[in-house]
Formats: structure tokens, C-alpha cells, sequence
């Protein structure tokens, strides 16, 4: 096919071979030992927000430099914010304050970030601090939090008939179908296109057996059988797709597209974290339907009578271990979580213990919904379920196997749920044996 | 790669021999002076060479001999390990039968270059416009053309509006279709690289002496017998060059299919399989082996190709 492509695998050789360099950190991390008493330094910030670097960031900065006039922030927005980042962590070169990738295991975490703190000592004021935690020390501050549910465009579904959220998956695949029979909407978009929303879905794991589901997991061998979450979600998938209650071609759909087409009622519903809502929103003014049609609604199941939703952490900042200025970094941390207001102006679930539930969240109030979170990793397993499922090739923090259960339910690729099931049942149990329990 | 390592070797080692020659001729004095340049001068060429060359693919062999996930600082040392498991798993070989629909397409896209080219190498009118419109999709970023085609096949798009417009009712899915999308995206393809062919090919034909078309005219040779007599065996060195490009290529394709479906839907390829064992699945080790095991695959049908049509002088005159 010419040229191009031979530099196409030199390229992959090259980046594969750049991960290495060395990794040797000899230097002594000094501190900011000049200025006792007044912080000072300059700062560099590698942010994931490309959107809102110049505009909202650039706001912080200046509030925050009338309270540390003495310390220079620089952003720096990446937009392959998870690749580009976690090979940088091979340099010394990756900011003084950064999002950790979610790439890094818990136990590398003191390799790479400075500790924050204990968890029983944070956990009295921020909420997530178990997340990015090893051996009791907090490495990373989580810069908002989620809520899990979906997003609806209310006035389709109110055409349809439906005005209460669905309180089983079967109710919500009659809801699903009576958007379909009443109206011109595609009831359900999985945004297969662009892959990553395909793996949202996974933030409600934990709605059927609680918050030790992916411990759980971890000493399971076959995790996608009746009774388990992970069944639950890929067969609610399933379902939708193999009756044709999703997009009719799901390989050429446009996130961007997709918040406009939802605004505008030519979706109805996509499953997505409650940080999506905002964006919905803006989306919706945009093509001139009103903010109000956006609704959120939690996970269509119930446990004796109430809804679940389980709330956890955005990217969490850490502070770089080679950084030379990590007051100032710890500052702007401390001022980004309790002063800035970005947790919530962002439509997020407050980082603070104390915090409160944002508005964009009001259609939770009445339904009584009960939050939960997911439970540590106990000691020694930290890294236990993400060997699994790397080893079993099964990508439960990216969206490979989802697009594959969904081409198999709308019939492009051979088998049916009960086979490709059991094919992952097998990689999960034969990883789990490499593994070692 | 391949290609371009020959001459580079060839180059350095001509002002060698000549330095040689003029040393036994008795001057001795410069000899150390005219054995000493020539390094002088490649000094930063290969210095760049080695650096950002040889020694990421030395590191890439270093790596498929460990467990390395990409981050952690210790690499666990495992031997073949790696290469077993590669050769032990069919369905990582699978992939290759998609990079059939590739070297199909390069056979398809060679064909069409080869035609235009020769058309445009005789007097046509607006032929510098030609040639211009057949090259600019070469110049064009990839990632540009992926969301062109994107727009292209998509349900209602560009494509499907135009055989409307002609009557085509009910269209398939170009790219939802697992039995469409490979010949939808290796058509991208050749939409893409076609220009570079054509250029390749034109600059040969051009490079035939005029008079040979004048002998031919005389001896009242058409247009076909030209093309067969003259133009192929021609430029038989440039046509052999561009299938050892054409199938590499098509066993490495990675960029219009990862930008456009990221492999999703039956279209994944052997290097998106590779970029996603290293970076999705953190197997930095095993993706390293398979980038080894395509090298070597890379380098083994070259070679055959070699062997099986060898590169002979061609004698027009």
C-alpha cells in the first residue's frame, strides 16, 4: 500500500521501544527548602480539560495567585491525556501537579507520585481517597466525583408514555421499546464509534451485588453468570442491541454529534456518568431545545425498594515525586479541592465529605436514591483484578470487548450472548490460574 | 526500511575504496587525511542513525524477552516466553487474512497507477492538472482523510447520497456491514496511496529516451506496443520496488483503519493489535514480540520476492 505504512511499523517499533529509557532516580528530591514561610515556585499543571484550559483554568490561576502571589502556574493541556501521560511517567518530565493515568497500578504509585497523606487522615475530609491509595497512603486527590445512572432526553420519553425512571431492566426495555413504537427517536445510542462510552456503563457496577463486586470478581471464575454484575450490564447491552433498539450503524456514530442529537430528541437515551449531564445540556441550548429536557436517572434496579447509585471519583491529582516545588504543588492541590469550586461548577459530586449534591442531580431527590462506593482493595490484592483482566485480554477499563459483544448481538460477528459469555468466562478463569489467587 | 538502509550502506563504502586506491599510489602522507573525512562527514548522519534507528529496535528486542508492562521499573526477564505465546495463539495470527483485502488492494491501485501514468506520459490535454489532482490525496494527513471517508461511508453520507442521486435505493452499511467495511477501508486506501505510485511511475516512464518512441513510431508500433516493448521492461526496477512496498505495506497497514474504526467490527489489523496488547492491555513485552515476529515476516517475503524476481538490468537498447 506504499510508504506510509512501512513508517506506520516503524513508528509502533519506535514507541514501543521509547517506553523503556531509564527509570533510575537517583537524584535526592529536594524540597522548597529556601521560603519557609511564603510558597513560592513555578508550576507546571498537565491537564486532560483541553476545553476549558484557556477559559475556567485560566480563571483559578488568577484567583489563586492573589492568595500565593509568588508561584507560577503553566498548564499544559494534553489531549491523548491517558497515552501521552503514562509514557511520560518513564521521564522525570511530567509536571509538578498531574491527573494520575489510570494505566498505573496502585502498587507503582510511590514510584511515580509524592504521598499525600494517610487515608484515615484525608478520609475525614475528601471523599475517593481509597482509590488511588497504597499501604495506607493517599497518592492522588480526586478532582470531582460521579454519580452512575443515565442520561434521558425527558420529553421523548414522556411521548412515549414513560414519566417514572424504569425500576427493573425489563421495565426499561419496554421503555425502550415504546420510544421505539411512539416515536421518532433512536431510543438507546451506544456511541460504538468512538468506544470509550461504551465502557461508562461499567461505572454501575456494584447496582446488583454491592461495593465489593470487583474484589469479588477477582476470586470468581466465572464472573458472567446469573446473579453478577458484570451479566447484568453486557446482557442489558445485549438485549438492546440484538432487538434493534440502537443505532442502526453503530460503527460511524460522533460523540460531539451525539450530545447534539440527544439535545434535539433524536436520541433518547445514552448511558453515561452524571459529569456528561453538563455537557448535555450546554448541547441541548445549543440546538435551541431547552435544558430541562436533559434528565438523569439511576441504574434501572432495585434493592428492596430503593435505587442505587454508586459514586466514585473522577482523575484524581497527584503531585510528581521529582517535583522541586511540591508545597506549591501541595497548595494548589489543597486550593483546587476546597477553594475553587471546580467539583461542583463542573456538575460533579463534591470531593468533600460535607459536600453537597450538585443540581444537575435534582432528579435523584425524589426518587430517594442511595449512594454508595466501591470498597478498597484489601491488602496484598491492590493490583489483583486488573491482572486479571489484563491477562485475559478483557479490557474492563477501555471498550475493545464491548464493541465485539455488540457486533455479535447485531449479528456481524459469529456466536450469540451464551457462547461469547462462556468465551469470557474462560479467558477470566485461565488469567485467574496465571495469576495466581 | 529496507529500502532505505541499501543504498545508505552502498554510499559510505565508495569514498573507502577510493581512498584505498590513491594510498597504494604512494601518497602517503594524506592518506591518514583521506581515510579520516569521510567518517567525519557520516559522523552525525549515523550518529542519528544509531540513535533514533538501531537502538529503539535494539530496545524493542530487549523488550520482547521480558514481561515488561510499560511502566513498572523492573523488567522481568522471561526468554522466548513471549514468542511461544504468539506462536501458540492462532487468533493473533488471524488478523493477517485482513491484510488480504490490502494487497488486493495494491494490486488494484498499481494497476490504475500504471495506467495514468502512462496515459499522462504522452501529450494530453490539461496534463499537468492530472497530475496534480492523481497526487494530492498523497499529500493530504492521514487523519484528515480518515474523517473525510468517516463522513464518506457513513449511513446517508457522501457516498450514499451520490447513488441516490443515480438511483440506488436501500444502500448497504459501508463500514457496519463485517462483510463491506475491510473492502470500504482498503479502497480508502487506494484512494490515498495511488498518487504515490503514479509519481513513482511517471518519473520512470519520463526517464525513457525519446528516441526509442521515435524508432518505434517509424517501424509503425501502437500505443500498446509501446507500453509492452518499451515502457514495461522499462521500468520493470521501479514496478518491482513498488510491490516489495505494496505488500509490507498491506501486512502493516495500521493508520486508515485505526483512525476510522480502531479496528472494531472484523477491520483490526496485525499493528492494531500490537499498539493495543502494548497500550491497552499493558503487555509492552508481548506487543514488542509481535513487532519482532512482523519485522521478520516483513523482511521474509521481501526476500522471496527477491528471489523470485530478481532485479536484472533491463537492456532497451
Amino acid at each position: 500500500m506504499a510508504k506510509k505504512h512501512i513508517v506506520g511499523i516503524a513508528t509502533v517499533a519506535l514507541v514501543l521501544a521509547a517506553c523503556g529509557g531509564d527509570n533510575s532516580s537517583n537524584e535526592a528530591s529536594t524540597g522548597d527548602g529556601d521560603s519557609e514561610g511564603s510558597i513560592s515556585g513555578d508550576l507546571t499543571v498537565l491537564t486532560h480539560r483541553t476545553d476549558i484550559v484557556d477559559t475556567v483554568l485560566e480563571d483559578y490561576k488568577e484567583r489563586f495567585g492573589e492568595l500565593y502571589p509568588d508561584v507560577n502556574i503553566r498548564f499544559e493541556a494534553i489531549t491523548e491525556y491517558e497515552g501521552d501521560v503514562s509514557i511520560r511517567l518513564n521521564t522525570e518530565e511530567y509536571g509538578d501537579v498531574l491527573m494520575i493515568p489510570a494505566a498505573v497500578t496502585r502498587d507503582q504509585l510511590p514510584d511515580f507520585f509524592e504521598p499525600l497523606g494517610t487515608v484515615e487522615e484525608l478520609g475525614e475530609k475528601y471523599r475517593f481517597v481509597e482509590e488511588q491509595a497504597y499501604e495506607g497512603d493517599v497518592y492522588g486527590i480526586s478532582i470531582t466525583g460521579n454519580a452512575n445512572g443515565y442520561v434521558v432526553n425527558k420529553r421523548v420519553w414522556e411521548e412515549a408514555g414513560i414519566t417514572e425512571p424504569p425500576a427493573t431492566p425489563d421495565e426499561f426495555l419496554d421503555a425502550l421499546r415504546a420510544i421505539e413504537a411512539n416515536t421518532d427517536a433512536i431510543p438507546y445510542y451506544t456511541n460504538y464509534g468512538d468506544g470509550w462510552p461504551l465502557g461508562q456503563i461499567r461505572g454501575n457496577m456494584g447496582v446488583l451485588t454491592g461495593p465489593e463486586v470487583e474484589n469479588n470478581m477477582a476470586h470468581m471464575d466465572e464472573p458472567w453468570t446469573e446473579g453478577e454484575d458484570i451479566n447484568l450490564l453486557d446482557s442489558l447491552v445485549y438485549d438492546i442491541v440484538a432487538e434493534g433498539l440502537s443505532e442502526n450503524d453503530p460503527t460511524t456514530t460522533n460523540w460531539e454529534e451525539s450530545k447534539n442529537l440527544l439535545g434535539t430528541g433524536d436520541i433518547a437515551t445514552m448511558m453515561l456518568g452524571s459529569w456528561a449531564i453538563i455537557q448535555m445540556q450546554d448541547a441541548a441550548e445549543n440546538v435551541g431545545a431547552s435544558r430541562d429536557d436533559i434528565g438523569y436517572w439511576p441504574f434501572p434496579l432495585q434493592t428492596d425498594g430503593t435505587f442505587r447509585s454508586r459514586i466514585g471519583g473522577d482523575y484524581k491529582m497527584a503531585i510528581n515525586k521529582h517535583s522541586e516545588h511540591k508545597e506549591a504543588a501541595r497548595a494548589w492541590i489543597d486550593w483546587y479541592t476546597e477553594e475553587s469550586g471546580f467539583a461542583t461548577d463542573q456538575g460533579g459530586v463534591s470531593v468533600l465529605v460535607d459536600g453537597e449534591l450538585p443540581d444537575t442531580l435534582s432528579d435523584f431527590d425524589p426518587l430517594d436514591v442511595e449512594f454508595f462506593e466501591l470498597a478498597p482493595r484489601p491488602e496484598g490484592e491492590e493490583r489483583l483484578f486488573s491482572d486479571i483482566h489484563n491477562t485475559a485480554e478483557i479490557d474492563l477499563d477501555g471498550w475493545l470487548y464491548n464493541q465485539r459483544l455488540i457486533d455479535i448481538a447485531r449479528g456481524a460477528a459469529d456466536g450469540d450472548k451464551e457462547s461469547y459469555f462462556a468465551e469470557l468466562n474462560n479467558r477470566w478463569a485461565d488469567a485467574r490460574a496465571q495469576v495466581g489467587d | 526500511m529496507v529500502v532505505v538502509t541499501g543504498p545508505g550502506r552502498s554510499r559510505f563504502k565508495t569514498p573507502a575504496r577510493t581512498a584505498r586506491r590513491r594510498g597504494r599510489r604512494g601518497q602517503s602522507e594524506t592518506k591518514r587525511g583521506w581515510r579520516s573525512t569521510p567518517w567525519l562527514f557520516l559522523l552525525i548522519p549515523l550518529g542519528f542513525l544509531i540513535l533514533f534507528t538501531y537502538l529503539p529496535v535494539a530496545n524493542m528486542l530487549w523488550y520482547s524477552l521480558t514481561t515488561w508492562d510499560g511502566r513498572a521499573p523492573v523488567k522481568e526477564f522471561v526468554g522466548l516466553d513471549n514468542f511461544v505465546q504468539i506462536f501458540t495463539r492462532p487468533e493473533l495470527f488471524q488478523v493477517f487474512f485482513v491484510s488480504l483485502y490490502y494487497i488486493a488492494g495494491s494490486f488494484v491501485q498499481m494497476a490504475l497507477a500504471l495506467y495514468f501514468a502512462t496515459i499522462l506520459s504522452f501529450k494530453t490535454r490539461f496534463r499537468n492538472f492530472f497530475k496534480g489532482v492523481i497526487f494530492f490525496p498523497y499529500l493530504l494527513n492521514g487523519v484528515a482523510i480518515g474523517l473525510v471517508f468517516l463522513y464518506f461511508f457513513r449511513p446517508d453520507g457522501t457516498l450514499d447520497a451520490l447513488l441516490t442521486l443515480v438511483g440506488v435505493q436501500d444502500p448497504p452499511q459501508w463500514l457496519g456491514d463485517p462483510s463491506l467495511i475491510n473492502y470500504s477501508l482498503a479502497s480508502t486506501s487506494v484512494w490515498r496511496y495511488m498518487g504515490l505510485n503514479f509519481v513513482l511511475f511517471l518519473g520512470a516512464i519520463q526517464s525513457i529516451p525519446n528516441e526509442l518512441y521515435e524508432a518505434a513510431d517509424i517501424d509503425g508500433a501502437t500505443s500498446w506496443d509501446k507500453f509492452r516493448y518499451i515502457i514495461a521492461p522499462g521500468i520493470r526496477k521501479i514496478i518491482g520496488l513498488s510491490f516489495i512496498l505494496a505488500i509490507s505495506g498491506a501486512l502493516s497497514v495500521f493508520e486508515i483503519p485505526y483512525i476510522m474504526t480502531g479496528g472494531a467490527n472484523g477491520s483490526e489489523t496485525f499493528v492494531i493489535q500490537t499498539v493495543n496488547t502494548a497500550f491497552v492491555f499493558s503487555k509492552v513485552g508481548l506487543a514488542s514480540a509481535m513487532a519482532v515476529v512482523l519485522l521478520l515476516i516483513v523482511l521474509i517475503v521481501t526476500w522471496i520476492q527477491r528471489k523470485v524476481f530478481p532485479d536484472d538490468k533491463a537492456d532497451l537498447v
